[in-house]
């Protein structure tokens, strides 16, 4: 499949710190791209230098097949996007906004268009009103009305659902998937939280202290058969202690003093709580997660070093 | 180039912010106006206080033409100080707002969008010197009249005839739209180092008032490098109002006294401008945009 974007042993150093590191992945036309770290982690960095707001110290960047530096302004007159906040002019009218981006991305559209833009984020009955008078969300689905505004192919999209609440973040969800199923669209969205990436995504890319740590498909990396359980019993040491003669002990991940973890495949489960039943553990709490999950949560939580994530 | 210079005149004068410096100008230009108006004589008694035992004043000195002149010396400081408040916003109130980064990321060269900025600046300050004529000149010359110019210095004064102000006033507004944009440019090179506008304000209006005491202080080391300061051509536009002398020491009507020094200043000014603006260019051009 056609790549759209191509980013190959990219690194940016500011002074001192290594905000991206020899980073390489590639994204596929049609693919919703998930790209995921903890703050921090250069996805913002990588975002910013994919729109040339920042020059990488090292490393090539082709777009739709053509180099960055060399073919910026036919990259960008098919490219949207929104870069974390969606800070726009606070005294302009959301119709004015839109109409004000489309002259800058040089495409005249009429009114009746611009319109029917709103309409798709929901903003229509608002269009005549002082972007200062909306709220998080209204304000970040005008953001994606700006970025969508000149029909680019390539949508990027930075932390689209910072700050919003639980409706806005699903009114956003529901916007990425129309613009990907409906209207083919290419998206590359950055995210801290492997949930909201796992929704929309079909490609996914998690990076840690500017690093790849890992790529795939999301079917490839969420196999349904590889989960962590996490248990919690009265007495760990004891039930560690069982777990290690049982046929269970290579499966063991993790031990501490908040419980045991251990991998196992779904229907593993229920005759792994019959042994604890029949063994007279005393079970506080068993909670399964995918093993991405889990090890995303590592990256996040702490700051630890973690090695590439194996399927 | 057009189609920018458009959107950023567009956002200009749809910030309420941008309309302080015509009520400022308003206030101002008023508050003389009334002041001359009710107390006007004793000022022209005190202009003269030297010289009206030897001289007889005909005619109206009080009129539109003397109420101008006074005017555009009253406003030296304080309209380079509205100038700034909007060309040193242009990139750090966009940095500030957060849209820097939407507009970069638009298929536009960073050159011409710095461009279509500071050519929107320059046209506000243009628009805003509009205004102080329309205040200042027409409104003065219809409240008060019109005839001969007195323009005291300290070791002469310039009579000029009613009919030989008008077009000087129309080159000295052309010269105060380049002294006017220049600080528009200064005022935009500092913006571009900063991401909120009170930074490059301050620094705009420091660097004329410190350069312009620097320029007045009879110092002969700052005497020896003055010319090199703009703000010391930024007066430039006085000169249009001084005649040349014949032979017998009288004055002669329809001339400038030294037009040369005049566009020199002119000149040093453009000068500036073309600096300002080409090292705001230069500069971010490789600037990583982080706001």
């Amino acid at each position: 499949m056609e790549s759209i974007i191509k980013v190959t042993h990219l690194s940016k150093i500011f002074k001192e710190i290594t905000a991206v590191n020899d980073l390489s992945f590639t994204v596929k036309k049609g693919d919703v791209y998930g790209f995921l770290g903890q703050n921090g982690a250069g996805k913002s960095t990588t975002i910013r230098m994919l729109l040339t707001l920042i020059e990488p110290t090292g490393g090539d960047i082709e777009i739709f097949g053509y180099n960055l530096k060399q073919h910026r302004k036919e990259i960008l007159s098919n490219t949207g996007a929104v870069i974390e906040r969606p800070d726009l002019y606070k005294y302009l009218t959301a119709y004015e906004t839109l109409h004000l981006f489309a002259q800058m991305s040089g495409v005249k559209i009429p009114r009746l268009q611009l319109m029917e833009q709103l309409e798709m984020v929901g903003l229509a009955s608002r269009a005549h009103s002082k972007v200062r008078t909306f709220s998080q969300g209204m304000k970040q689905r005008l953001g994606l009305a700006v970025a969508l505004v000149h029909n680019p192919q390539l949508i990027m999209l930075d932390e689209p659902t910072n700050g919003l609440d639980p409706q806005g973040i699903a009114d956003i969800r529901n916007l990425i998937l129309m613009l990907s199923q409906k209207m083919n669209k290419t998206i590359l969205v950055s995210s801290h939280l492997l949930s909201e990436v796992e929704q929309i995504a079909n490609r996914m890319l998690i990076i840690d202290k500017g690093q790849k740590l890992v790529e795939g498909t999301v079917n490839e990396l969420f196999n349904p058969d590889d989960t962590v359980v996490f248990l919690e019993t009265t007495n760990n040491t004891a039930c560690e202690a069982m777990l290690a003669q049982s046929s269970y002990a290579p499966q063991i991940t993790g031990v501490d003093a908040g419980g045991i973890k251990i991998k196992l495949r779904k229907e593993e489960v229920p005759a792994f709580t019959r042994l604890l039943i029949e063994q007279n553990i005393h079970v506080l709490g068993v909670t399964s997660r995918h093993s991405l999950e889990d090890y995303f949560l590592k990256i996040t939580t702490a700051n630890q070093h973690v090695e590439p994530f194996k399927n | 180039m057009w189609s920018l210079l458009k959107i950023e005149l567009f956002k200009v004068f749809r910030r309420p912010r941008t309309y302080i410096a015509f009520i400022a100008v308003w206030a101002i230009v008023s508050l003389i106006q009334i002041a001359i108006y009710v107390d006007g004589a004793k000022y022209i008694d005190f202009v003269l206080k030297d010289v009206k035992d030897n001289f007889d004043v005909i005619g109206n000195p009080l009129n539109g033409y003397f109420v101008c002149f006074i005017i555009l010396q009253t406003l030296l400081i304080h309209v380079p100080l509205l100038v700034a408040l909007v060309s040193a916003d242009m990139i750090a109130g966009e940095a500030n707002m957060g849209t820097l980064r939407l507009l970069i990321t638009k298929p536009v060269s960073r050159t011409k969008l710095l461009l279509s900025k500071f050519l929107a600046s320059s046209v506000y300050a243009v628009i805003l010197l509009i205004w102080i004529a329309i205040l200042g000149l027409f409104l003065s010359m219809l409240i008060f009249g019109t005839d001969g110019l007195l323009n005291a210095k300290s070791y002469e004064i310039i009579i000029l005839n009613g009919n030989d102000i008008f077009w000087r006033y129309i080159l000295a507004f052309g010269f105060a739209a380049i002294a006017l944009i220049t600080v528009a440019a200064l005022g935009f090179f500092f913006s571009i180092f900063a991401e909120n506008s009170l930074g490059p304000i301050v620094a705009t209006m420091s660097v004329i008032i410190v350069f312009t005491i620097l320029t007045t202080l009879d110092i002969p080391l700052f005497q020896s490098v003055k010319h090199l300061f703009f703000t010391s051509h930024m007066i430039g536009w006085k000169g249009f109002f001084e005649m040349k002398l014949d032979a017998d020491g009288v004055s002669i009507p329809g001339t400038i006294r030294n037009l040369p020094a005049v566009l020199r200043s002119a000149g040093v000014l453009l000068l500036h401008t073309f600096l300002f603006v080409g090292g705001a260019i230069f500069i971010f051009n490789r600037k990583d945009v982080l706001s």
